[in-house]
Formats: C-alpha cells, structure tokens, sequence
C-alpha cells in the first residue's frame, strides 16, 4: 500500500502529513506533529491515556488508522487551553489534586471535555461512565470524578 | 439467594526507610543571581509528590516564598547521592537533607545581609515573603533578589548549603534483639464495609474508612491522596488483580489491560480518611512515611468484611467471585 497526503486540522490549525499505511492518529500527533501530551500506553485501546476529541468526540487515538480520518478536526490537551489561559476542567483538576503522575491526566481532560461538552450538567454516574475506558494507577479516581463534576458547575457559573 | 453485608477492619505499623547497609540521602541547595533556590538532588518525584513537599521544607527553613524554591531531581549522573524513592523514605530522608541543607544556606543568606545592611546578622529575620530584614524595622531590610545578586557581584559569596540524612545501619543487640531498623513507624487502621452476592460470589466494597497517624502531614491534601489513592491499590489487590490466578499453576494469567483487571472509576467505594498527627523526633517537622503502607490494611479489612458477611475465610488474593462461591459451597457442603 502506498502512502498517503492527510489533512488534519488539529487544534484549529490545518496540517498535511504523510500517512505511511497504519500508522495511527496517536503517532501521528507525537511524532508528526510533536503533540505529546495524548500518551501512549498501552496501544491497545484499554488504557485512555491517549484519548484525543476526533470530531468532538472522544477517541483513544492509538486505535485510529490516520489515513481513515482525512480531513477530520482533531483537539488535543494542548488545544484546550484558549489565549493560554486554563480552561474549567484544567483548572478544577489542578486546584483538586485530580493529577498525581500526570500519565493519565491528558486522556481524563479529554474524555472530560467530550461529555462536558454533549451533557453540561452530568451526574456522577455520568462521569464514572465517560471516564471508564480510562485507567488511573495514582488516584483512586475520587478526586478525578470531583474535578469533573466541579468542572461542569464552575462552566456553568461562567455561561449564567 | 442474597447480598450478604459485612463490615471488616484491620490495622497496620509501617516503617519509614530501610535498614541494610545505612540508608543515606544528600541534598545540594545553592542560589542563583536573582534569588531562586536550586535544590539538587537524585531523588525520584514519581508522582507521589516528593518535590512539592521538599520545596515546602526548603521554603519554611529558608524563610522564603515557595515560588523561590525550583526542585532539580532525578539526575544520578550529576546529582547528590539518594539511596532512592522506595522504602517509604523520600518524605523523611530527603526531606531532612533538605532541611540541614536549606539551614546551612539560611545562615550564609543571613550573613551576607548582616553585611549589606550594616547590623548583626543574629539580629536579622525573614518574613516570608523575600525580605530578610532587622528585627522590629521595617527600613532596614533587603530584598532576596537584591541580596542574591548582592552575593555574587558585590561579596563574591555562594548562598549555598549541604545536606545529608543518615540512618546508621542497625545492628540486632544479641542479648535482648533490640534495634533501630526504621527511625519510625506509622500507623493505621481502616475499616471496610461489602457486599457479598452468594448467588454470583462478586464483592463490593461499599466504603472504607482510614485512619492514618503520620507525625506530621506536610501536605495534608497529598497525604489524604496518597491514603485514598494507595486504599485503591489495596482494594485492587483484593478483589481484582493478579498475574496468576491459579498460582502455582500458571495457566490462565492476562496478558495485557484487557484481561489484566483493575477496578475503575465505577467500582470505587465511597472513602472517609482522618489523617492524625503525632510528630516523629526524627521526621522532618515530623513527619513520617506513609507510601506504600496505604495499600496494605484495606486487603485484610476486605478480607474480615467477607467472613463477617458470608463466613468464608478466604486466604489468598484476590478474593475472586469463582473462590467466594467455592468457599461457600464449603460451608454448605460441611
């Protein structure tokens, strides 16, 4: 198979990449692009440490043939932080100590992002289910599912 | 066919470091030009927080701002010798070089200002927020910025200091058997409350409630985190995680995260952790090792809360649906 030109536009800038049969969105963003904060762990699909907005929903990136999304929009951590200024569920995971090692941080603020963004006011089932494809060795979770919860409500002390 | 609750405690003593041959850390701080501590060490930040609760140690000891305080770990190569992050130890060993190293720089950084603001220098105090100034003025002080570069362009001194923990070696007394292995130990207790289905022989841990004496919380937000993080270790050590589920037959063990288990954010218990403070003479302010005891008292406490439920004494881990219902069948079969 030969290779091929993609387009992706990623975090609002448009890029084009030489997509060499299989390789993956995730590698695409790391070793393409230099976008290293979507992590590779297990490349498999069962950790989320990887885990990027493709279209404006949540996607371990590892599991995405690159040259299947040509022309996708793609968001990752390093896209959510507009004007430099942390954004909601940044900052509630940072001011909760929702982060110990940081490996699975990029993956839970994106898998934040995509249900913050369909469903602004979850519940904590709501939460326990989007993030459940991601894995946190540190934490135990707790303070990860309050940053999100507490994400939803300091957005929506923005938006009132 | 029921779901059986029961409730389960157990409590644990830990040591804080190791007793081989000696177990030493060192630390190197020195200043820049402009008033920023660089603390050196080979010491490992793998997440459990080692170079923010250091950088407290340096900042309360010097006397400055946090913000004055960068944390250079990790480089064996070039750094000051740090037996390692292991053992429970970083807290406390590191910690303490930290602090000796930090005091010896205190007392240059005070020199230098006796010296550019004309007084004694035992009569001169910090005031946490960069000034080092004489006590009962508010004219006569200087800025750690001004003082720094002071340091190095006007007094060609180093604002520097040198610190090393040493735990001696502990030799067994033969006649007694006393020693001093570990400096000291902490404690902790904590309760669990499941349910066991009989029917399905699945557990679920419905709460757990710790309580953790450490001597001294430098960091209570982290410490509460390393106790409820380290209790979903312990929790997935009981319930869900093994390499060889029929050990010593090796059949059957997972091969990656698909098949490894691990519980997730929906099969978490709700916690209640109280973290308790009784300094230690050793610690840094006090403080003692709480790592890698928080994983240890939730697996017996899991363990007591099934027999109190169901009253199967299970005996080896995890405490698996497939070996409830076989200890059930036992007790019905008996």
């Amino acid at each position: 198979m030969p290779s091929r030109i993609v387009t992706l536009t990623v975090n609002d800038a448009d890029h084009e990449l030489i997509a060499t049969p299989g390789l993956t969105l995730l590698a695409a963003l790391r070793d393409a692009l230099g976008l290293t904060a979507a992590k590779r762990g297990c490349a498999q699909g069962t950790c989320g440490s990887c885990v990027v907005l493709l279209d404006e929903r949540a996607v371990p990136a590892c599991l995405v043939p690159v040259e299947t999304v040509d022309g996708a929009a793609v968001r990752t951590l390093e896209g959510v932080a507009a004007g430099g200024e942390l954004d909601e569920v940044q900052s509630a995971f940072l001011d909760g100590f929702a982060t110990q090692c940081g490996f699975c941080t990029s993956g839970m603020i994106m898998a934040a992002e995509a249900l913050l963004a369909d469903n602004p006011s979850p519940s904590r089932q709501d939460v326990v289910e989007a993030i459940s494809g991601n894995v946190c060795r540190c934490t135990g979770y707790e303070p990860i599912v309050a940053a999100v919860l507490d994400a939803a409500r300091r957005r929506a002390g923005r938006t009132a | 066919m029921a779901r059986l609750f029961g409730r389960g405690y157990a409590a644990v003593n830990y040591p804080t470091g190791m007793n081989l041959g000696g177990d030493p850390s060192q630390a190197l701080i020195h200043a820049t030009t402009t008033g920023t501590f660089v603390i050196s060490l080979s010491s490992v930040d793998l997440g459990q927080g080692l170079k923010t609760v250091v950088a407290q140690c340096a900042a309360e000891t010097l006397g400055l701002p946090i913000e004055n305080i960068l944390v250079d770990t990790a480089d064996t190569d070039t750094g000051p010798h740090c037996m390692g992050t292991f053992a429970s130890r970083g807290t406390h060993r590191i910690g303490n070089a930290v602090i000796m190293a930090a005091t010896e720089a205190r007392a240059v950084l005070l020199d230098v200002a006796a010296e550019e603001l004309e007084v004694d220098a035992a009569d001169l105090e910090t005031d946490g927020t960069g000034y080092v100034k004489l006590k009962g003025s508010e004219q006569r002080k200087i800025h750690i910025t001004d003082l720094a570069m002071a340091a190095h362009f006007t007094h060609g001194r180093t604002i520097s200091g040198r610190g090393v923990y040493m735990k001696d070696k502990s030799e067994v007394v033969p006649e007694t058997g006393e020693m001093d292995p570990d400096s000291c130990q902490a404690h902790a207790c904590t309760v669990a409350e499941v349910e066991v289905d009989d029917e399905t022989g699945i557990v679920e841990v419905l709460a757990m409630y710790s309580v953790y004496e450490v001597g001294r919380a430098l960091n209570p937000a982290m410490a509460t985190q390393q106790v409820e993080g380290g209790a979903w270790m312990g929790i997935s050590h009981a319930l869900f995680e093994t390499t060889e589920p029929y050990y010593p037959v090796r059949d059957h063990g997972p091969r990656d995260f698909t098949e490894y288990l691990m519980p997730g954010a929906g099969d978490i218990p709700v916690q209640h952790s109280v973290l308790l403070e009784r300094p230690a003479a050793t610690g840094p302010f006090g403080a003692k090792g709480i790592g890698e005891m928080t994983a240890n008292s939730p697996i017996p406490a899991i363990a007591n809360a099934i027999f109190d439920a169901c009253g199967v004494r299970l005996e080896h881990m995890p405490f698996t649906p497939e070996r409830v219902l076989r200890g059930i069948d036992e007790l019905h079969a008996g």
